[in-house]
């Protein structure tokens, strides 16, 4: 809402020397808050002068200017400007920029040689002025209001300031100069309300109007005026107005319109009579109707519009946007106005419906007073016959009136619990009574009835929120309240830090990515047609089409962020993301909508919960380039797939638990070099290396590792440290070298080991892998060192060779692998 | 004890005179300074201390000696000996001493090398910030509430008080699942998850819900459509706005700095009642005339929009089953990019997104 303050100003007595801020700031402490000011900036002299010649001339160029002597009241000669317009005759009066002058923008006025002549000042238009649309046409002025050589900007209001308010949606009321002066008057200051309009005796019925629908259209008012000239000009002081106030004047009979909506709050319409055929009928829409709206668009309407229709059919859609069959034109002499009320709800959904977001909508949405229709109707009228002529029908037409509220009670002690302020109940019932509502009732108890404009007061807690404006918000107390003793961070969030500050510690990087993804970056995994990642959940309002799906994996969105860092120069990198993803069930049930009224029994919260997809939260990672640099100390190391299975072991480690890993293929891995990752014989998600055609795609560098895990399943599998009794016993070193089959992995002869050797066997660590001679073609040899240590005495070669032994005959029994001589 | 050597010849031995073992040991003292290395000093020590040595020699000759002359001698050239030895052991400390030292500097290296070959690991700051805010809380006794992203739509709007018709729900911007009929969102805030703690615990409650939250808005410097939250909820008895304003205040100094307070506008949320907008006095400027004006935190208002907050809609206890007669609660919510970027200064909120690695490295594990 914008606010010219010269028009806030004729409702309320504003001392004077409330600056716009301070005003602004008062309208914010209520609720009302400064979004921005506007000045037009500009500075004098701007003064009235009147044009005592003109001569056209024509130039060269194929232009005619005029040549203007024009009288500006400062007792010298008249000064001899050039005009560009012709809209103005000798002996008009008219604004005239004078050097010195700056106009809106920084245009500064000097005395210039323009056209052969030297253009003392400049005679303006009202959007040189910054205060209207019409760049054509100088202003010129009614000699009734304006002599020669006053002062422009006093004149014109050209010092005023709009304050621009951010309206809540609670606050429909404020969509009108009418409530923000009630607001700013809220402390005792006199004001006027403009809705009180002497509305003239009335004989006969007006217009017929038939409503159908009551509670949709509870109020509807039509005065006619006939014999008007539309065409005949807005004044100039209501177009500045509407200008100001962030609308475009057209005509006399839109402006007028306009002028009343933002004067009350009030919208209205305006039929041109002789297009009427027949009665005015309020009703629902029918199926398969449709019209054209005055934007020129032929719309399909459906039952849950409420619409405006006479004999031909639809002529409005209620409260959003006229029709074009009865707009007013030029030729418009007789005009039926429509102040009407219309049920928020029924506007708010055919607005949403035909995204057609309206001046009158944005308002009928969050309720506009429905007392004054009548009133609103006739200033409407009024306006119309001073400014165009014309006379106002007597008969006119009021259907419905508003409806009988019943006023709320407050225990009056409620706001003063509910702020933590000292607010008596003296307080509160002024400070309810100062906006608007009738108030009866106790020291213990009231009973205030909210006022017309003021649909959104519907219960106690309303109340307390205007009591509590206008007493103040910052007499708001500061008081820490004291929580009972908490249990911490639970341990799966202590979890997840641990993970985090883990992979940071290992020297990797957080992103964090949307959950959008499209079907080219699934195919640029190498997904399988049927790849249970390809199962997403649509939206059905993506920001972009390319990405109109809810991720499965967070893959893709970690190969962009890695390919972004190399085009800018990164090449050596290890990344990672933990998020949700999204994990649709085969046939779910839709999502109930449930009563409000009362908390929903447990069978109708688990239908919620049934009705939401899995969105565990998994742990990606990505990693290209030197794992360990290289400097002046040597060569480095490049990250391959074993660093990604490293990290996610590492995370496993820090989560107390030890993985498996199996050797597996899956996309968007290379075939040979892709790990699958089990926990408790469970797969969690795959490390390795990324198949060179995905990096491809992701235009990632070659032999790009990365891996995917389930952290939900990590964190919630995470084991509480445990310790064993140590042996201060020495340990017992042997190394047996195996020979097994080239596919024979590593992992599972080490698991054959442990398991052969028993308890003795305390660990046994691959530390060598050999191909070649002498190995046989197909085999390789895996050295492990085994150390072994017993709880109670000290080891001797007896005790070490079955253990051994035993070790590699179960090693040979599960993978076929034979002692090396 | 040496004892007479069988080899001994007595008819070589010629008488011990003082003068002769002190010229012996001023010879052995004197060879054993002018020693310049360790090496120096072995060959001295032999000869000057070894066997063959001069005093050695004449320490044999002892015995030979008369009787009456022998306790002379012996004192004389074992004080000699004493004397060669104690200096010998002195002169090689020192000349041990000197060559470490020289060792140690020969071994000296060039210690502004880099040193970096470990890569360098970091947090994203919207974790660690959301770490942050949530100890903040838990430290008051409050604990941490979390939800899923993909939510009913009855709980991200109906149960809030925000119906079917609400004008607030068009300002939401809301991310729809297929079909429509699904009736799931994205989240469009973390509120849900204060209505799921509503639904699953009994009062008191102090919870605080970070969380990923989402809204149709196109990416921009100032804006994101998937964006960061923390929202607060406290339920119990006797709670008013005074505490919500206590809690923040609090919130505020442990986030921004000693001094730095709240305040509140009204403002319009469905989910509380009555509803203001927290703002944050500049952490930088303070609001203090001659500073404001040209600050650039605040763009000179003095002050930041933060959050929005209110007293819990008894409509919203209601829904989730909380007796509005016995409990009051206070709620709040804020952004945690928008937070992020006004304490750490950061001026595009699409580097936030874009996981430039420049940009993460500097927050390092925690802010």
């Amino acid at each position: 809402m914008r606010v010219p303050v010269s028009w806030l100003r004729d409702y309320v007595d504003l001392p004077p020397d409330l600056g716009p801020a301070s005003l602004a700031a008062r309208l914010t402490a209520l609720g009302l808050t400064l979004e921005a000011l506007h000045t037009l900036d500009i500075t004098g002299p701007v003064v009235v002068g009147r044009v005592l010649q003109a001569v056209p001339e024509k130039h060269s160029n194929g232009k005619t200017v005029s040549w203007c002597q024009v009288d500006v009241g400062d007792g010298d000669e008249p000064r001899g400007i050039v005009c560009g317009a012709d809209n103005f005759a000798v002996d008009d009066l008219v604004v005239v920029a004078l050097p010195g002058a700056v106009l809106p923008g920084g245009f500064a006025i000097s005395a210039r040689k323009t056209y052969g002549h030297v253009s003392d000042g400049m005679i303006c238009s009202t959007r040189e002025l910054g205060i209207g649309d019409d760049h054509l046409g100088i202003l010129v002025l009614d000699p009734a209001g304006a002599a020669v050589g006053d002062d422009g900007i006093a004149l014109l209001d050209l010092d005023d300031t709009v304050i621009e308010l951010e309206i809540t949606a609670d606050r429909g009321y404020a969509l009108s100069m009418r409530g923000v002066a009630r607001d700013a008057a809220i402390g005792g200051l006199p004001w006027r309300d403009p809705a009180d309009v002497e509305v003239p005796e009335t004989s006969g019925h007006g217009y017929p109007v038939q409503v159908e629908d009551d509670d949709a259209c509870p109020v509807f008012a039509a005065v006619t005026v006939t014999g008007l000239d539309a065409t005949a000009p807005t004044p100039h002081w209501m177009a500045q107005r509407v200008h100001l106030a962030g609308m475009r004047s057209i005509s006399l009979p839109v402006d007028v319109t306009n002028y009343v909506m933002l004067e009350l709050g009030q919208p209205i319409h305006g039929y041109d009579r002789s297009a009427l055929r027949g009665p005015i009928v309020v009703r629902r829409a029918r199926a398969g109707e449709k019209f054209r709206t005055l934007d020129g668009v032929v719309r399909p309407v459906s039952e849950n519009d409420l619409l405006i229709t006479d004999d031909t059919g639809p002529i409005g859609l209620a409260g959003v946007m006229g029709g074009e069959q009865t707009e007013l034109s030029a030729a418009t002499t007789d005009i039926v106005i429509e102040a009407a009320n219309f049920d928020p709800p029924t506007i708010a959904r055919t607005a949403r419906r035909h995204k057609l977001p309206s001046e009158a909508s944005k308002r009928f949405e969050r309720g506009v007073d429905p007392a004054i229709c009548l009133q609103a109707a006739h200033r409407v009228a009024g306006l119309l016959v001073e400014h165009g002529g014309g006379r106002i029908e007597p008969g006119v037409t009021l259907l419905g009136g508003e409806p009988e509220r019943a006023p709320i009670t407050i225990r009056a002690d409620l706001p003063a619990r509910i702020t933590g302020i000292d607010i008596d109940a003296g307080t509160s019932r002024r400070a309810l009574e100062a906006v608007g509502c009738r108030v009866q009732g106790d020291a213990s108890m009231l009973a205030a009835t909210p006022p017309t404009w003021r649909q959104d007061l519907t219960d106690s807690y309303d109340l307390v929120e205007e009591v509590a404006r206008v007493v103040g918000y910052d007499k708001v107390p500061s008081v820490l309240p004291t929580a009972p003793p908490g249990r911490g961070l639970t341990s799966a969030q202590r979890r997840r830090r641990r993970v985090g500050l883990a992979l940071a510690g290992a020297g990797l990087v957080e992103v964090k990515n949307y959950p959008f993804i499209g079907t080219d970056a699934l195919d640029a995994l190498g997904l399988d047609a049927d790849d249970v990642l390809r199962r997403t959940l649509h939206l059905e309002n993506p920001l972009s089409e390319e990405e109109p799906q809810l991720t499965t994996t967070l893959l893709p969105g970690l190969l962009k962020v890695l390919g972004r860092n190399v085009r800018r120069g990164q090449r050596n990198l290890a990344i990672f993301e933990t998020a949700h993803v999204f994990l649709p069930a085969a046939d779910p049930p839709a999502a109930p909508i449930l009563a409000v009224d009362r908390r929903p029994d447990a069978a109708e919260l688990a239908a919620l919960d049934a009705a939401l997809p899995a969105q565990p939260r998994f742990l990606a990672l990505a990693m290209t380039g030197e794992r360990e640099a290289s400097g002046w100390w040597g060569a480095g190391r490049d990250s391959s797939w074993a660093d990604a299975i490293a990290v996610v072991e590492e995370v496993a480690r820090v989560l107390g638990r030890t993985l498996t890993v199996r050797k597996a293929t899956r996309a968007p891995w290379h075939p040979g070099r892709c790990a699958q990752i089990l926990l408790d014989g469970e797969e969690i998600g795959h490390a390795g290396e990324l198949h060179p055609s995905v990096c491809a795609a992701f235009a990632v560098p070659e032999r790009t590792a990365v891996a995917e895990v389930d952290l939900d399943a990590l964190v919630a599998a995470a084991a509480p440290a445990t310790s064993s009794r140590l042996s201060s016993f020495p340990v017992a070193k042997e190394d047996v070298a195996l020979l097994v089959a080239e596919d024979v992995p590593a992992a599972e002869v080490q698991q054959a080991l442990l398991a052969g050797g028993g308890p003795l066997l305390e660990s046994a660590r691959l530390f060598d892998v050999y191909t070649g001679a002498p190995v046989p073609a197909g085999m390789r040899s895996l050295a492990f060192a085994l150390r072994l240590r017993a709880p109670d005495r000290t080891l001797t070669e007896a005790d070490v060779r079955p253990v051994r032994e035993a070790a590699v005959a179960a090693a040979h029994a599960a993978t076929g692998a034979t002692q090396r001589s | 004890m040496s004892r007479p050597s069988s080899d001994y010849d007595p008819v070589e031995v010629s008488p011990l005179h003082a003068d002769e073992v002190e010229a012996m040991r001023d010879a052995a003292l004197e060879a054993i300074d002018a020693a310049a290395s360790l090496d120096d000093l072995k060959q001295v020590r032999i000869e000057h201390a070894g066997d063959r040595s001069p005093l050695a020699l004449a320490n044999r000759e002892i015995g030979a000696l008369p009787p009456q002359a022998r306790k002379n001698a012996g004192m004389r050239v074992g004080q000699a000996r004493k004397a060669v030895g104690a200096r010998l052991a002195e002169r090689a400390a020192a000349l041990q001493e000197q060559q470490d030292a020289r060792i140690l500097l020969e071994e000296s290296v060039d210690v502004t090398l880099p040193v970096d070959r470990e890569p360098r690991g970091a947090r994203h700051p919207l974790t660690t910030i959301q770490e942050r805010v949530c100890d903040v809380f838990v430290a008051m006794g409050w604990e941490v509430a979390e939800g899923p992203e993909v939510e009913a739509e009855w709980l991200n709007f109906d149960a809030l008080n925000l119906g079917p018709d609400h004008p607030a729900r068009t300002m939401q911007d809301t991310f729809w699942l297929t079909p429509a009929k699904a009736a799931l969102v994205l989240r469009t805030h973390t509120s849900p998850v204060q209505a799921r703690t509503m639904l699953e615990r009994t009062p008191p409650i102090y919870v605080i819900c970070p969380g990923r939250t989402f809204r149709t808005d196109a990416l921009d410097a100032t804006h994101t459509p998937v964006f960061h939250q923390v929202e607060g909820l406290a339920i119990d008895e006797g709670l008013s706005m005074a505490h919500l304003k206590g809690t923040l205040d609090h919130f505020a100094t442990e986030m921004f700095g000693y001094g730095i307070t709240t305040r509140f506008r009204p403002s319009y949320f469905p989910f509380t009642e009555p509803s203001a907008e927290v703002d944050l006095i500049c952490f930088v400027c303070r609001d203090v005339p001659g500073e404001v004006e040209t600050c650039r935190t605040c763009r000179g208002e003095g002050w930041i929009e933060w959050g929005g907050c209110g007293v819990v809609n008894p409509r919203v206890l209601i829904a989730c089953g909380v007796d509005p007669e016995r409990y009051t609660g206070f709620a709040f919510g804020m952004g945690l990019d928008r937070t992020l970027m006004v304490r750490y200064d950061l001026e595009d909120m699409r580097d936030m997104v874009e996981g430039d690695v420049r940009f993460t490295v500097p927050f390092g594990l925690e802010l």
